[in-house]
């Protein structure tokens, strides 16, 4: 077996289908078409072409994040290689397994300044879990499975294998991914047991407990997402998570509080600033949830999990640190709790629920409900009413769309919801819809977008057609780029600097002309209308333009430098106290 | 223990000797905005093609764990050792300094080596080329002896380290 002597394009091919990859997304070019021959000589691996190589990116995080899979992608060398790079740091941020296959000039003319030269390895080292050079074909299928092992062990990410040109046509030996072993890279994917159970007594001996859940949970599969319902439903505890956690407890249980942070709601952010003990699960203290790092849970005991040991203790302080897989930590809590019988001080409970209750009744999801105007967050309740029950996938660009698709569009599973967290890319929700719709041809896929967004991939159109992909375009369309337009009117007196969407095209047209189909709704009574004639598509891609109120604002809002007890609820919050002048430099 | 006092420690590092990986480390440090007093590298493991790094780096106790976390999760490091932190360490640097003079200012640069035990390793009629090993301190002292003895031109090393005792990396 491992004397089969094969190009390096057909090494590529065979450790690709080893390593079970179906779809590989990417766009040719020069330095890689020996490895586009090598595709087009065989049928198992299917390729889908993009219009630009970020979107070949998001697709495989979309792929990726809604399967549980490596995500592929190839790309050719020079700007095949640079358009990838903020598709690589986008997966990097939301650790996203994904292996990226780019072409490279000849091996003897590295470091010639050759055409579509690019030092890929060193543009792509920060930009990436971790990346190779393959100069020997020798080498080639021993790198790929390395690759892929690394992509998706420990805290998942990109990697890059970069591969000239001479190296995919010589012949080489193949060896199959069992008989590679990596010599270093070994995460910790066992808890220490000692701790587990320094956690469990803290747990036990909550007066104000709160569970704080985060994408990590649902990188450990849906196992950690069922091991982690079973424990909160146990315990009775309160849970909020991170956009990144959303789906891997029920939003529709009543101990969700919804999502926390800068925009979450107020019962989570209060229950994280008063809480006794802080179970983090799988969430990493960024500054979107923290706040004024110095206000944060000011009086809790914290318990942290993550698979990446640089994680704790990175930002804030914490009590018990526990280095370890999500769902392998899990099973030890649930199984440790149960043997020593333990059982939540139910009176102290209850009358944190009292409190937490109060809050709620607070409504901080509320807004002007209005015949005149379609408000956003109702485009949204109406979407969610009609998606109930049925097999869906969402997606989002960036900006307020974003955080109102986060609180306004309920998730009972993991793997159901994809956004750009960490890097905050525009133009990811529509490759990464893609992606996700070619995984689950049947399931309806939806990507909630804005207007701004959705023209920085717009292109991707084209991809969605070809490949038959109905992905539904949902654009909240405000003529403007909402969030940069509310920090304006917040932060920088209403000078709306350059963030108002000018020369829109008609996008019933555009849709039109690509030949999906376009709709449109600028009355509240048209919304539910086109979403019906939106579900109802099925062969092709399908852009909706819903024409929402322009100056709609995303509260409750935790302006940048403040605390969690410091939210603005809605507009009659005064805006001038908004931010301190040190949480002005804040993005 | 004050959490905000600036610390000041030495990490070694064994590491794959393969292309880019002082890339990565350095490139950690810049990124992230740590600092790098010294940096050594060089293979010490010919047949498995290992190399070691020893850096000297300094900042709050949250900062140096965190160093040595982001060095840890870098895929080709296989081993991070704190020889601040792990117990008593020996620490030498080696340094190259051409003196330049003649008459008493020579005679005298050449009995500071001799009282430092510098080599020369190179002379001619109105040079030396010292070579010192020791401590960063004891290097510093003889720097800036020659400073004002004509000294032209200084190569230093940076700090290599090994804990003390039988323990082996």
């Amino acid at each position: 077996m491992s004397e089969q002597k094969l190009t390096g394009a057909q090494i590529i091919i065979k450790a690709l289908k080893d390593q079970g990859v179906d779809i590989i997304f990417g766009y040719p070019g020069g330095a890689v078409l020996p490895i586009y021959d090598a595709l087009f000589q065989q049928n198992d691996l299917k390729h889908v072409l993009v219009r630009h190589e970020q979107a070949a990116v998001h697709a495989a995080e979309g792929y990726a994040r809604s399967t549980g899979k490596v995500g592929c992608v190839l790309v050719t060398s020079g700007p095949g290689a640079t358009n990838a790079v903020t598709g690589l740091l986008d997966a990097l941020c939301d650790s996203i397994p994904i292996v990226c296959l780019s072409g490279q000039v000849p091996t003897h003319l590295i470091g010639n300044d050759a055409f579509q030269e690019a030092d890929t390895t060193g543009i792509t080292r920060p930009c990436t879990k971790h990346n190779y050079l393959v100069k020997d074909v020798n080498s080639l299928a021993r790198t790929l499975h390395e690759a892929f092992y690394v992509a998706r062990s420990g805290r998942p990410g990109p990697v890059l294998v970069d591969i000239p040109k001479d190296v995919q046509f010589a012949d080489g030996a193949y060896v199959p991914p069992a008989e590679v072993k990596h010599k270093t890279y070994r995460p910790q994917v066992k808890p220490e047991i000692a701790r587990i159970e320094e956690a469990v007594e803290l747990i036990a001996n909550a007066k104000r407990p709160v569970f704080y859940t985060g994408g990590g949970v649902i990188n450990a599969g849906p196992f950690a997402a069922q091991l982690l319902t079973q424990f909160v439903k146990t315990t009775g505890f309160p849970i909020t998570s991170t956009l990144m956690g959303l789906g891997a407890f029920p939003a529709s249980e009543s101990q969700w509080l919804g999502m926390l942070g800068m925009h979450g709601t107020y019962e989570a952010n209060l229950a994280m600033y008063e809480c006794d003990v802080m179970i983090n699960i799988g969430a990493r203290f960024d500054d979107r949830v923290t706040g004024k790092l110095s206000e944060f849970s000011p009086g809790s005991k914290k318990i942290h999990v993550d698979i990446d040991p640089s994680s704790i203790n990175k930002n804030v302080a914490v009590d018990i640190p526990i280095v370890g897989d999500c769902g392998a930590v899990l099973e030890d809590m649930l199984r440790i709790w149960k043997a020593r019988a333990k059982r939540p001080d139910q009176a102290a409970l209850k009358q944190w629920w009292g409190k937490i209750d109060g809050w709620r009744a607070r409504n901080c999801l509320n807004y002007n409900r209005t015949e005149s105007v379609i408000k956003p967050q109702y485009a949204l309740e109406r979407l969610r009413e009609a998606l109930r029950g049925k097999d869906h996938y969402i997606t989002t660009e960036v900006g307020q769309h974003q955080m109102w698709a986060a609180q306004f569009l309920p998730f009972d599973q993991p793997n159901r919801w994809m956004t750009s967290g960490g890097l905050g890319t525009m133009g990811y929700g529509l490759p990464a819809a893609i992606g996700a719709q070619l995984a689950h041809p049947d399931a309806i896929v939806v990507d909630v977008s804005g207007e701004a967004s959705f023209l920085m991939n717009m292109q991707e159109i084209g991809t969605a057609v070809q490949y038959r992909a109905p992905v539904k375009i949902f654009i909240l369309n405000n003529q403007y780029m909402g969030m940069v337009r509310q920090w304006q009117e917040l932060l920088h007196g209403s000078r709306y600097s350059q963030s108002y969407s000018e020369a829109l095209p008609d996008f019933v047209k555009l849709a039109e002309a690509w030949g999906c189909v376009g709709l449109r709704a600028t009355t509240v009574a048209e919304v539910d209308q086109v979403i019906e004639k939106m579900l109802a598509v099925t062969d092709r891609p399908c852009i909706i333009d819903i024409a929402v109120d322009p100056k709609e604002n995303c509260f409750p809002m935790i302006p940048g430098g403040k605390a969690h007890n410091e939210i603005l609820f809605g507009p009659d919050d005064s805006p001038s106290d908004a931010t301190p002048e040190d949480g002005m430099v804040l993005v | 223990m004050d959490l905000n006092a600036i610390e000041k420690h030495t990490i070694a590092v064994l590491v794959d000797n393969e292309p880019g990986v002082l890339a990565r480390v350095i490139g950690l440090f810049s990124g992230r905005g740590y600092n790098i007093e010294s940096l050594t590298v060089a293979e010490v493991n010919n047949a498995d093609h290992l190399s070691r790094i020893t850096l000297v780096t300094s900042g709050t106790r949250m900062i140096i764990e965190q160093i040595k976390a982001q060095l840890g999760r870098l895929v080709p490091v296989h081993r991070v050792h704190d020889l601040t932190d792990e117990g008593p360490a020996v620490e030498r640097e080696l340094a190259l300094l051409k003196v330049v003079g003649t008459g008493d200012k020579r005679i005298e640069a050449l009995r500071l080596a001799d009282i430092f035990k510098a080599k020369v390793v190179d002379a001619t009629l109105t040079s030396f080329v010292f070579e010192l090993t020791g401590t960063t301190q004891q290097v510093d002292d003889f720097v800036g002896l020659m400073a004002q003895l004509g000294l032209v031109e200084a190569s230093r090393t940076g700090v290599v380290a090994m804990s003390k005792g039988p323990a082996a990396f």
